[in-house]
């Protein structure tokens, strides 16, 4: 099977010249799931943000389900990879939930009334189709969390990323966040420091330290070998 | 109304109480409190007043009445007008009036995310009265700093914002999300609503 991303001696850095990655070579499968873990400021985040074209590399390359991430397939290489952010806020900025959900599908040139079904199809797989002529500031934590996540789906990608999923969460949120995860068919790549959240989606686990991969691993051999 | 408000150019007490029933019908008519709506439109009064009171100290004493006059009625119509028409959809009415694309999405974003810029201010100030014991709302060289610090926090969201949106395909320009017809009634609406403002404002001053 051909990976759905590939990333090789994959290098960034910082305009202050900080180098923030230092050849990451990482493989995701379609339908895999795989945990990021690793310090602060270790290069977790950075990664993520090449794979939907947000950072250019310094070296190195990318390739999401066949295309090269570069300036000509960033439109495709963004359908197909699906970024929900730490904060929600950040990512729901439309004034409604259905208008936010139905962002992306309208970007991408969708009509107006098939990106509204899409979206609504959407709230209704996440479970948020009550809420879909709400204000997203009026949303609780969880429930942003879930639209976020659906403004992503609507747009159909075949990759997930997700940083920090489980932020201002509370327990029973976190739950009912693992178990939408989890029905999902897509490959997802978590961004964690929740180890038990991660153990609940996946065994699989890289561990990042220093801009490089340390060691690609099960979640409790990772835990074990870097006392995390 | 606005428009006709702003050339108000006299003290005409008739035809500012025609404008004062045709909003109040208007709000009546939307379904809003009318109490509080009248009551809120007097937040504009202070600054309405102090102006007034310049303009009565240089000797002009209705130029001093109209402004407070012109004033709230304006503050009576804005409230009027965002009290009954969700914010999508005026948007969307001021893009076919012509209104520049970007000044719109400004709006929008301004609107969407006034409540967070909120909330970090709120909870800026109680990070510092949770240190300081008290936040005094004068003193203004701490105040200085703590906007500073504010308008950071503003600019970082807005490049999270700005990367999120740009993930999920934002190339520039907002998607149309969907169109409000003009229907046989909104036009009979506008014909009778802008007669009668006009009517008023040519007959009775």
């Amino acid at each position: 099977m051909s990976a759905i991303i590939q990333a090789k001696g994959l290098r960034y850095s910082y305009e202050d010249g900080t180098e923030a990655l230092k050849g990451i070579d990482f493989e995701l499968q379609p339908g895999e799931t795989v945990a990021l873990l690793g310090a602060n400021g270790s290069g977790k985040t950075t990664f993520a943000l090449h794979l939907n074209g947000l950072l250019k590399a310094t070296a190195g390359s990318v390739v999401v389900d066949g295309l090269e991430v570069k300036e000509s397939n960033l439109k495709a290489i963004r359908r197909r990879v699906g970024l929900v952010f730490q904060d929600s806020d950040n990512q729901l900025f439309m004034p409604t939930v259905l208008e936010d959900v139905a962002f992306g599908p309208l970007a991408a040139g969708m009509a107006a009334d098939l990106a509204m079904e899409r979206a609504q199809q959407v709230l209704e797989q996440v479970g948020m189709a009550h809420k879909a002529g709400k204000a997203p500031w009026h949303l609780s934590a969880g429930e942003k969390k879930r639209v976020a996540i659906a403004g992503i789906l609507a747009e159909e990608p075949k990759v997930l990323v997700l940083d920090e999923p489980t932020t201002f969460l509370d327990p029973p949120g976190q739950r009912a966040l693992a178990a939408l995860l989890a029905d999902l068919p897509q490959a997802k790549i978590l961004i964690t420091h929740d180890v038990p959240f991660a153990e609940r989606l996946t065994d699989t686990a890289v561990f990042f330290r220093e801009g490089r991969i340390a060691a690609r691993n099960s979640i409790a051999a990772i835990v074990r070998e870097f006392d995390w | 109304m606005l428009l006709a408000i702003a050339s108000i150019h006299r003290p005409g007490g008739l035809l500012v109480a025609v404008y004062l029933v045709l909003l109040l019908i208007c709000a009546g008519a939307a379904r809003l409190p009318v109490p509080r709506v009248l009551a809120t439109a007097a937040v504009v009064l202070p600054f309405a007043f102090t102006l007034g009171v310049v303009s009565f100290l240089s000797g002009d004493r209705d130029r001093a009445v109209m402004v407070m006059v012109r004033g709230y009625l304006s503050s009576l119509t804005a409230l009027l007008l965002v009290g009954s028409t969700p914010l999508p959809e005026l948007l969307g009415g001021l893009g076919r009036l012509g209104a520049p694309a970007f000044l719109l999405q400004v709006m929008q974003f301004l609107y969407r995310y006034l409540m967070v810029l909120r909330e970090e201010a709120g909870a800026m100030r109680d990070a510092a009265a949770s240190r300081a014991g008290s936040v005094r709302i004068l003193e203004f060289q701490k105040a200085a700093a703590a906007a500073g610090v504010l308008f950071a926090r503003a600019h970082a969201r807005a490049q999270a914002i700005h990367r999120a949106m740009v993930a999920r395909g934002f190339d520039g320009r907002m998607p149309a999300f969907r169109h409000v017809p003009f229907r046989i009634a909104d036009g009979i609406f506008v014909a009778v609503s802008v007669s009668l403002v006009v009517a008023a404002r040519v007959l009775l001053v």
